[in-house]
């Protein structure tokens, strides 16, 4: 019988701090069971042999923020069998999606001596608003179990198991008790998809969002409760405005508390 | 009925420890009494009290000294039986096809875990809520037998309540706060200008043989009054209450209650309320595959009827609305359940208020929807 040829894995990175893509190194104990599995054909934080494209499966880290970038996700897509984003950047825009909310020129000449030659768009935006992406694996930084399942789920051609349920379900099978009822620090676990196993709340800190919001976020709801208990407008604008501040339902949020 | 002193705590559990039960009780961790393994009695959580609201759980200390001062916390006893994940059986490849291994449902399988648990201070609330469950795992044609065997070991010391917690509501749903059988041993307790003690009931075979070994003596009429007061304190002292005349009817009648829209522009359908339920009961599996494609694992996890893919079917969810998982997740504790069961789902414990994270109360929304009744719609779910 002829050998099968491995499918070729490839990893890209845009605007990103590589955190993402790190949690594949980061694999360890399953990262020589990936490299049986798969060729890696294109991922320079391991490896400069660069093997040509099409690619089965390709990951995607960051955002897109300049017009060079904005073309080279297309040249991504048109290689790629399979393309998957991951992280918080490839998905909503990441941390830098904070110039979304503001003039990105007016930044650019205060930090850079000659500003005329940066070539930036004026958002951050996710891959999903440049091209089709088959899944979206969230997380900032993603989980590295979740990647191992998403990759184990497309090689053997089946739905990955990554739940979009909210983090206290997690919190609550792990039996952590529940700071937010217990009067601890705020937590957006209630708006937040799972997917880091409840990591903060197990260390009693509240949830920072870091998943982005779940489907159907109530955040008003939540915002609701917390102004009811005293938070100010300016607090309620921050809890929103972190590594997801550009997803839809914490940039409407956040943009609700504007003043 | 007899009298055991302060100091038979430690004595029944090291009875049953000696009978080799894991001895699962109240304990203080985390700023929350949830339950846990404990080792001796000074492990309980003796001088605290739980108050609790909607939306709120704040542990304090209290005057006296009681054992049992408390009311019920975020942990229940069905994660013990039903655990939140928990692997039904695993598929090896083989050069020529494959084979099982690990099937918990098989009755030679040696993976489920042969403790004997021993439960204490199970509140009435939770003693009906393990009949409600074991209707569901075990008594009807399809057995759990994970859950069976560890329910069939089992033993359980309820304790009655003397003070009722600020979201309880027991004793609409007839529940509480004085056990009904389904217990091993009943302990009341009793507080007052002298040293606490309590009053024994014994509930079982199993019990009697436990309750030999204590010290006691029989209760004495005006003990007996006292514990027959401390329960009534209980009763009319209910942090909520939930009229279940015609309830069953009232909500199958007004699906299309305009109360409805209300709870669900608060409801942040986070699951929180169907984790905390002591009878929720649904799950889901997960297949999960290696990467070689070597092995795979089905797994159970506890799941929720808040969630969009709780109700995916082929096409869609069925409930894709926060609205329409409240009132499926509502309607079926208090209506539907009683055309499945016979009884309600809903034991009055609480818990969902507590903690709701934006402290919705399921005895509110009914109260709203009695008070302005609508024309019925027939049964159907909007898409």
């Amino acid at each position: 019988m002829k050998q099968q040829r491995k499918p070729k894995l490839a990893v890209w990175k845009f605007a990103s701090c590589d955190g993402c893509q790190l949690s594949l190194l980061d694999c360890e104990d399953e990262l020589l069971a990936v490299a049986g599995e798969v060729e890696i054909a294109n991922f320079p934080e391991a490896s400069r042999a660069v093997a040509r494209g099409p690619y089965d499966i390709s990951l995607v880290e960051g955002s897109i923020t300049t017009p060079h970038d904005a073309e080279r996700i297309h040249q991504v897509r048109r290689a790629s069998k399979v393309l998957i984003t991951i992280g918080a950047c490839a998905t909503a825009g990441g941390i830098q999606a904070l110039r979304n909310f503001k003039d990105v020129r007016e930044f650019a000449s205060i930090v850079y001596a000659n500003p005329a030659t940066i070539e930036a768009l004026a958002k951050s935006t996710p891959i999903a608003d440049h091209v089709f992406v088959d899944f979206q694996l969230r997380g900032c930084p993603i989980n590295k179990y979740q990647l191992l399942e998403v990759l184990s789920a497309y090689l053997h051609g089946r739905k990955p198991n990554i739940p979009n349920m909210s983090v206290c379900v997690e919190c609550k099978q792990r039996g952590i008790v529940c700071g937010l009822v217990t009067h601890g620090p705020p937590c957006l676990g209630p708006v937040t998809h799972a997917g880091c196993g409840a990591l903060c709340p197990s260390y009693h800190r509240g949830c920072f969002g870091c998943y982005g919001p779940k489907e159907a976020a109530n955040t008003g709801s939540l915002s609701a409760w917390w102004a009811g208990k005293g938070m100010t407008e300016r607090e309620l604008l921050w809890n929103y405005r972190n590594f997801n501040a550009y997803a839809e339902a914490f940039r409407k949020e956040s943009e609700a508390h504007e003043e | 009925m007899e009298r055991i002193e302060y100091s038979a705590i430690e004595t029944l559990l090291q009875v049953l420890k000696r009978r080799d039960y894991v001895t699962l009780a109240p304990i203080l961790r985390e700023g929350a009494i949830i339950y846990d393994e404990v080792e001796n009695a000074s492990q309980l959580p003796r001088a605290f009290v739980d108050v609790q609201a909607a939306g709120s759980y704040r542990v304090e200390r209290r005057e006296d000294n009681a054992y049992f001062g408390h009311h019920v916390g975020p942990t229940t006893w069905k994660k013990f039986l039903f655990p939140p994940l928990f692997e039904l059986f695993r598929v090896i490849r083989t050069a020529s096809g494959f084979r099982i291994e690990g099937d918990a449902n098989s009755e030679n399988h040696d993976t489920v875990p042969q403790h004997k648990y021993a439960f204490i201070g199970v509140r009435p609330c939770d003693v009906q809520a393990l009949a409600l469950n074991d209707k569901v795992f075990q008594n009807g044609p399809y057995v759990d037998r994970a859950y069976k065997v560890r329910r069939e070991s089992m033993f359980v010391v309820a304790v009655n309540c003397t003070e009722a917690g600020g979201t309880c509501f027991c004793d609409s749903m007839g529940t509480g706060p004085k056990a009904n059988g389904g217990y091993d041993l009943c302990l009341t307790e009793l507080t007052g200008d002298d040293e606490g003690f309590f009053l024994l009931e014994v509930g079982s075979e199993r019990g009697a043989d436990v309750a030999k070994e204590l010290p006691s003596r029989p209760a004495d009429p005006s003990e007996r009054e006292r514990a027959v007061e401390a329960i009534q304190r209980a009763r009319t002292s209910m942090g909520r209450t939930l009229q279940t005349d015609r309830l069953r009817e009232m909500l199958a009648d007004n699906l299309d209650h305009p109360e409805w829209d209300n709870v669900a522009r608060r409801c942040l359908t986070c699951a929180n309320c169907t984790m905390v339920c002591p009878t929720c009961f649904c799950s889901t599996v997960e297949d999960v595959t290696d990467l070689t494609g070597a092995t795979a694992r089905r797994v159970r996890t506890w799941d929720s009827c808040f969630t969009l893919e709780f109700s995916y079917i082929h096409g869609g969810s069925i409930r894709s609305t926060p609205k329409s998982r409240y009132r499926q997740w509502m309607t079926h504790k208090l209506s539907r359940w009683v055309d499945q069961f016979g009884e309600y789902g809903c034991v009055g414990c609480g818990r969902c208020i507590t903690w709701c994270p934006v402290g919705i109360d399921l005895t509110e929304v009914a109260r709203a929807i009695r008070e302005r009744q609508h024309s019925s719609i027939t049964l159907q779910e909007e898409v």
